[in-house]
C-alpha cells in the first residue's frame, strides 16, 4: 500500500478564528476515510481545502506526492459530492454526468460511453433524460455521485452527502456508496457528523473537535478504545467517571470508594494519579452471580425502550450509569427503585487520555 | 503576487456599472433641483415659494391626497375580506381572483379610462326602456369621484392584493382564526383585533404604494376632468419653467418617502412596479 | 360553479353560500374592470351605424397612421426593454454576485423601488432639466467636452430622447426582478462546476446563463409591456408629437381624430392583446424558472 493523499501540518485560520489546527493525515490508495465531528469542528473546512475551495493558511497537501496546495479547484481532478446535491438544474441527468468530461473537451462518443457506464453503476439508466427537479433526493444524490466519479477523479470527496435525505434512504444509499467505492477502488474522504454512518462506512475514522484531530483509527478502535473523553462521548454514549489509581501494576482504581479493576495499560501512571475512566453501556450487565471483581451495588432510576435495546439508568455510588441490554421477550427487567447488582469485565473499564 | 491577486479580485466592472447606474439615477434629480434654484440668484427658493404660495397647488394637492386616502380605505375594505375569505374558505377561487388582480397590468390606465368613459358617460336606463334610473356618473361631481377612486383601486389592485395576501400567508391566518374562534371570538372581533393588527405592515406597504401611484397620477385624472395634482403639474409645465421643476423635485421626494417607508415596514423587500 | 351544484351531501347547502364572501370583489371587478374592457371589445366590432363589422380590426393592419403608431410603440418598447434589461441586469449582477459591498445592494434596491415608480409628468420635467436644450448635462457637455448634442442631431423630444427617459423607470424594474433571481444561483453550482474542471467562462456560459435566461427574458417581456402601456411620460415630454399607440388613443378619447369611433376601440383592443401576450409570456417563463430553482 502507498500513500495517495497526504495532508502535512495543514492549518486554516479565518482572521483570529482557527478552523483547523495542524492537521496531519496520510490516506492510502483505495482507502475510505471519514472525518467525524460536531458542526464547526473543522471537518468540512479540511475537505474544502482538499478540493481547493479554501487555501490552507499553512501546510501542504499532496496527491501521489505532487504538491497541489496552490492548484485552483478546476485543476485538481478530485470529485466532490455536496450535501445539497448541487446538480445543474438546466441539464438532464446525462448532461450533468457528462459535464466534467465535456469541459475537458473529450470526444462525444467517449463521453456517451462513460455516461452510460456511470448510469449503469447508479442503476438509473431509465432516468438519463430526466431533469433534476423530476428526481427524488436519493436519486439526485446518486446522480451527483456519478457526476463526480465520471471524471475519473484521483480522490472522491463527500460532504455530508446523506444528511438531507430520509432515514431509510440514508441507510440504503450509504451501502451503495460503499459498494461503488470498493468496486472502483477509489480513495474517498467522507465528512459526517453521524457516528453510525462513519462507523459503518469507513476503513478509518478521523474524529475531530474544535479544529483538532482527537483520534484516528479503525471504526473498531475508535468505538471500543476511545482515547479521549470527547471521542468517548461523541462516538456512542459512554459512561465516564473520575477515579484514582491505587495500583498501576495490577490495574486497581478507586472511584468514590468503589474498587474497580481495569486490564487497560496504566504504565505511565503512578499511585494517586487521577484519571477518567469510561465504560460502554452495553458492557455493563446485571449478571453478577459468581463474580468477585467489578461488582457494583446500584439502584434503578429509569428504564427506556429504544427498540432493539433497553436502556436502564442506575445510580452506582453517587454517579448515574447507563446500562444497555438487548431487548428480547425473555428479558427479566427490574422495576424503578429496585436495588440491583451491575458488573463488567476488567477489559471494559477504559482509561482516557486527558 | 499578493498585489496582483488583490487587483484581480477588485470588481472593476461591478463598480463601473454601479457608478453608471447611480449617475443615471441622480443626475436628472440633481439637474431638476439645481434648475429649480436658478430662477432668481438673490432668492434661490423663489420657485418653491411661488409654488407653495399658489392656492391652486394646495387645492389640487389636497384633492389628490383625499383621492389617495379614499382609494386606500376602499381598497382595504374590498381586498382584506376577499383575500381572507379565499385563504380561509374558498381556495378554489384563488386562481380567478389572482388573475383579476393582475389584469390591470394588461389593461393600462389609458385603456381603462377609455372604457370607463364609454360606459359611464351614458345614463343608466332600465333595459329595453327609456326610463332613466341614474344620470351618467361623469355628469356630476360625486359620480366622477366614485369613478376615479374605482379606477385608482383597479390600478393599485395588483400591489394591494399581493401585499395583503403575502402578509396573510406569512402570519398563517388560518391558524390564528381557529385559535381566536376556539377562544370564543366573533367574526368582527377576529377581523379587527386579530387579522388587521397582524397584517398591518403588509397593509401599510400596500397603502404607501397606492399613495405613490395616486398622488401624481395624470391619465385618469385628466381624462375624467378632475383638478388633481397630476393635471395641475402638467398644465403648469405648459407655460411656466421653474415652478414645475420645483414641484417635480417635491414629488420625487414624496415618492422617495413612500418607498423608504415601505422598505422600513416590509423589512427591505423591494416592490416591483408596473404600468406607467 | 357547475361543480358546486354537482357535489352531493350536506356540503351542498353551504357550498354556494361560501361564494357570497367574494361577491363584492367580483361585483367591483365586473363594474370597473371587466365591463369597461368588454365594452371596448364589442365596440371595436361595431360599424358607425351600430352593425357588426370586421372592418375596424382589418383597418388596424392597413391604416398607415395606426400601423405606424403600433410600429413606433413596439420599437420604443423593444429598445428600452432590451437596453433597460441589459443595463438593469448588469447592475443587479454587480450588487449580488459581482462582489460589491453588501450595503450598496439595499441602497440600489431602494433607489430602484423609487425610480420604477417615478414616472409621468415629473419624470419628463426632470429630463428636460437634464438633457433639454438648456439642460444641465447638455451644458456640461458643451462647456467641458465641447460637444453640442443638439448640433450632433440629438433631440430630447424624439425617439432617442424618449427612450432615454423611459430607461429611467425600465432598468430599475429590471434590477428589482433580477436581484432575487441572481440570488437563486447557488454557490454550490459554481463550486461543483469548478470541481469538475470548468473555468469561470464555462460556468457562466453553460450553467449560470442558461439558468437565468428564462428570468431575463421574462423580465424583459415585462419591461416591454411596461413601456408599451406608458402614456403620461410620453405625453408630458412630447405633447403628442410622437405618435405612440397610447398617444393616439388619448387623442381619440379627446375627440374622434380617426373619424371612426370603432377604429379607436379596435386600437385599444389591439393594445390589450399585446399587453396580455407579454404578461402571459412573462408568467410562463417565470413558472419555468420557479420549477428549476425550487
Amino acid at each position: 500500500m502507498t500513500t495517495h493523499l497526504a495532508l502535512e501540518n495543514v492549518s486554516k485560520n479565518f482572521g483570529d478564528f482557527v478552523a483547523v489546527r495542524d492537521f496531519n493525515l496520510e490516506v492510502e490508495r483505495g482507502e475510505f476515510v471519514s472525518f467525524l465531528g460536531p458542526s464547526g469542528c473543522g471537518k468540512t473546512t479540511t475537505l474544502r481545502m482538499i478540493a481547493g475551495f479554501e487555501m490552507p493558511s499553512t501546510g501542504k497537501i499532496t496527491i501521489n506526492g505532487n504538491d497541489i496546495t496552490n492548484n485552483p479547484p478546476n485543476q485538481r481532478n478530485v470529485g466532490m459530492v455536496f450535501q445539497s446535491y448541487a446538480l445543474f438544474p438546466n441539464m438532464t441527468v446525462a448532461q450533468n454526468i457528462g459535464f466534467g468530461l465535456r469541459v475537458r473537451k473529450e470526444k462525444e462518443a467517449d463521453i456517451k460511453d462513460r455516461v452510460n457506464e456511470m448510469l449503469a453503476t447508479i442503476h438509473m439508466e431509465n432516468k438519463a433524460n430526466s431533469y433534476p427537479y423530476q428526481l427524488s433526493g436519493g436519486q439526485m444524490q446518486r446522480v451527483a455521485l456519478a457526476r463526480a466519479l465520471a471524471i475519473r477523479p484521483e480522490v472522491l470527496l463527500l460532504d455530508e452527502p446523506l444528511s438531507a435525505l430520509d432515514a431509510k434512504i440514508r441507510v440504503s444509499l450509504r451501502a451503495e456508496i460503499r459498494s461503488i467505492q470498493q468496486k472502483l477502488g477509489i480513495t474517498a474522504i467522507y465528512v459526517t457528523h453521524d457516528q453510525e454512518e462513519a462507523l459503518s462506512l469507513s476503513d478509518r475514522i478521523v474524529v475531530m473537535n474544535v479544529g483538532e484531530m482527537e483520534q484516528v483509527g479503525s471504526p473498531f478502535e475508535v468505538y471500543n478504545f476511545p482515547t479521549t473523553r470527547f471521542v468517548a462521548n461523541f462516538v456512542g454514549s459512554l459512561n465516564t467517571a473520575e477515579a484514582e489509581i491505587v495500583d498501576p501494576g495490577k490495574g486497581i482504581l478507586n472511584m468514590d470508594g468503589i474498587q474497580l479493576l481495569s486490564s487497560n495499560v496504566l504504565k505511565d501512571k503512578s499511585k494517586g494519579d487521577k484519571v477518567t475512566i469510561a465504560i460502554r453501556p452495553e458492557r455493563l450487565s446485571f449478571l453478577a452471580e459468581g463474580k468477585k471483581e467489578n461488582v457494583f451495588d446500584g439502584k434503578v432510576e429509569n428504564i427506556t425502550f429504544l427498540g432493539s435495546v433497553v436502556r436502564v439508568e442506575v445510580t452506582i455510588g453517587t454517579r448515574k450509569f447507563k446500562m444497555d441490554t438487548f431487548n428480547r421477550p425473555s428479558l427479566n427487567l427490574p422495576n424503578i427503585g429496585d436495588a440491583i447488582k451491575a458488573t463488567c469485565s476488567d477489559k471494559a473499564v477504559l482509561i482516557l487520555k486527558d | 503576487m499578493n498585489f496582483l491577486t488583490r487587483l484581480r479580485r477588485f470588481p472593476f466592472w461591478a463598480w463601473f456599472w454601479f457608478i453608471l447606474g447611480a449617475l443615471y439615477f441622480i443626475l436628472p434629480l440633481y439637474a431638476t433641483f439645481s434648475f429649480s434654484l436658478s430662477w432668481d440668484p438673490a432668492d434661490p427658493f423663489k420657485a418653491y415659494e411661488r409654488s407653495f404660495g399658489d392656492s391652486r397647488f394646495w387645492n389640487s394637492f389636497l384633492y389628490s391626497n383625499m383621492l389617495a386616502l379614499a382609494t386606500i380605505l376602499a381598497s382595504i375594505i374590498l381586498v382584506v375580506p376577499t383575500a381572507y375569505w379565499i385563504r380561509l374558505r374558498l381556495p378554489q377561487a384563488r386562481r380567478i381572483v389572482e388573475f383579476l388582480t393582475l389584469m390591470p397590468f394588461v389593461v393600462p390606465a389609458i385603456i381603462l379610462v377609455f372604457g370607463m368613459i364609454r360606459i359611464y358617460s351614458t345614463p343608466f336606463t332600465i333595459p329595453f326602456t327609456d326610463i332613466v334610473l341614474m344620470q351618467p356618473l361623469t355628469n356630476f361631481r360625486a359620480g366622477t369621484n366614485i369613478l376615479i377612486v374605482a379606477g385608482y383601486m383597479v390600478l393599485s389592485m395588483p400591489y394591494m392584493y399581493r401585499s395583503v395576501d403575502t402578509g396573510m400567508r406569512t402570519v398563517d391566518i388560518r391558524t390564528l382564526t381557529e385559535a381566536a374562534q376556539s377562544l370564543g371570538a366573533n367574526w368582527f372581533t377576529i377581523i379587527t383585533r386579530v387579522i388587521l393588527p397582524n397584517i398591518r405592515s403588509a397593509l401599510l406597504s400596500g397603502a404607501l404604494l397606492t399613495f405613490a401611484i395616486v398622488v401624481g397620477e395624470v391619465v385618469l385624472a385628466s381624462f375624467l376632468g378632475v383638478s388633481a395634482f397630476g393635471p395641475y403639474l402638467f398644465l403648469l409645465g405648459q407655460h411656466r419653467a421653474y415652478e414645475p421643476a420645483a414641484l417635480s423635485f417635491v414629488s420625487f421626494l414624496l415618492t422617495w418617502l413612500a418607498m423608504g417607508l415601505i422598505q422600513l415596514v416590509s423589512g427591505g423587500q423591494g416592490q416591483a412596479a408596473g404600468a406607467h | 360553479m357547475a361543480q358546486v351544484s354537482n357535489s352531493s351531501g350536506p356540503m351542498q347547502a353551504t357550498s354556494w353560500k361560501v361564494w357570497l364572501g367574494v361577491v363584492p370583489f367580483f361585483l367591483f371587478a365586473v363594474l370597473f374592470l371587466l365591463s369597461p374592457s368588454f365594452r371596448l371589445l364589442t365596440a371595436s366590432f361595431s360599424a358607425p351605424d351600430g352593425s357588426f363589422t370586421f372592418d375596424n380590426i382589418r383597418q388596424l393592419f392597413t391604416e398607415p397612421l395606426i400601423v405606424n403608431s403600433y410600429r413606433l410603440s413596439i420599437q420604443i418598447s423593444a429598445v428600452t426593454a432590451l437596453g433597460g434589461g441589459i443595463f438593469g441586469f448588469l447592475l443587479a449582477y454587480s450588487v449580488t454576485v459581482g462582489g460589491l459591498p453588501k450595503p450598496l445592494r439595499s441602497i440600489l434596491v431602494t433607489f430602484s423601488g423609487v425610480a420604477s415608480n417615478f414616472a409621468g409628468v415629473p419624470l419628463a420635467f426632470a429630463f428636460v432639466a437634464t438633457l433639454g436644450r438648456q439642460g444641465f448635462m447638455t451644458a456640461i457637455l458643451k462647456d467641458v467636452f465641447n460637444v453640442d448634442m443638439y448640433e450632433a442631431g440629438f433631440n430630447l423630444y424624439s425617439f432617442a430622447g424618449l427612450s432615454l427617459v423611459y430607461m429611467y423607470f425600465q432598468f430599475p424594474l429590471m434590477v428589482l426582478i433580477m436581484a432575487p433571481a441572481l440570488d437563486g444561483l447557488k454557490k454550490e453550482w459554481r463550486e461543483a462546476a469548478e470541481n469538475l474542471g470548468a473555468n469561470t467562462t464555462q460556468y457562466w456560459l453553460r450553467i449560470a446563463m442558461p439558468v437565468l435566461l428564462p428570468s431575463i427574458l421574462g423580465a424583459m417581456i415585462l419591461l416591454f409591456g411596461n413601456a408599451f402601456g406608458a402614456y403620461a411620460t410620453a405625453y408630458a415630454l412630447t405633447g403628442g408629437r410622437l405618435g405612440l399607440v397610447t398617444i393616439q388613443i388619448g387623442a381619440q378619447i379627446r375627440g374622434d381624430v380617426l373619424y371612426n369611433p370603432g377604429l379607436g376601440y379596435a386600437m385599444a383592443v389591439g393594445m390589450v392583446i399585446i399587453m396580455a401576450v407579454s404578461l402571459g409570456g412573462y408568467s410562463w417563463l417565470q413558472s419555468k424558472t420557479e420549477r428549476w430553482l425550487k
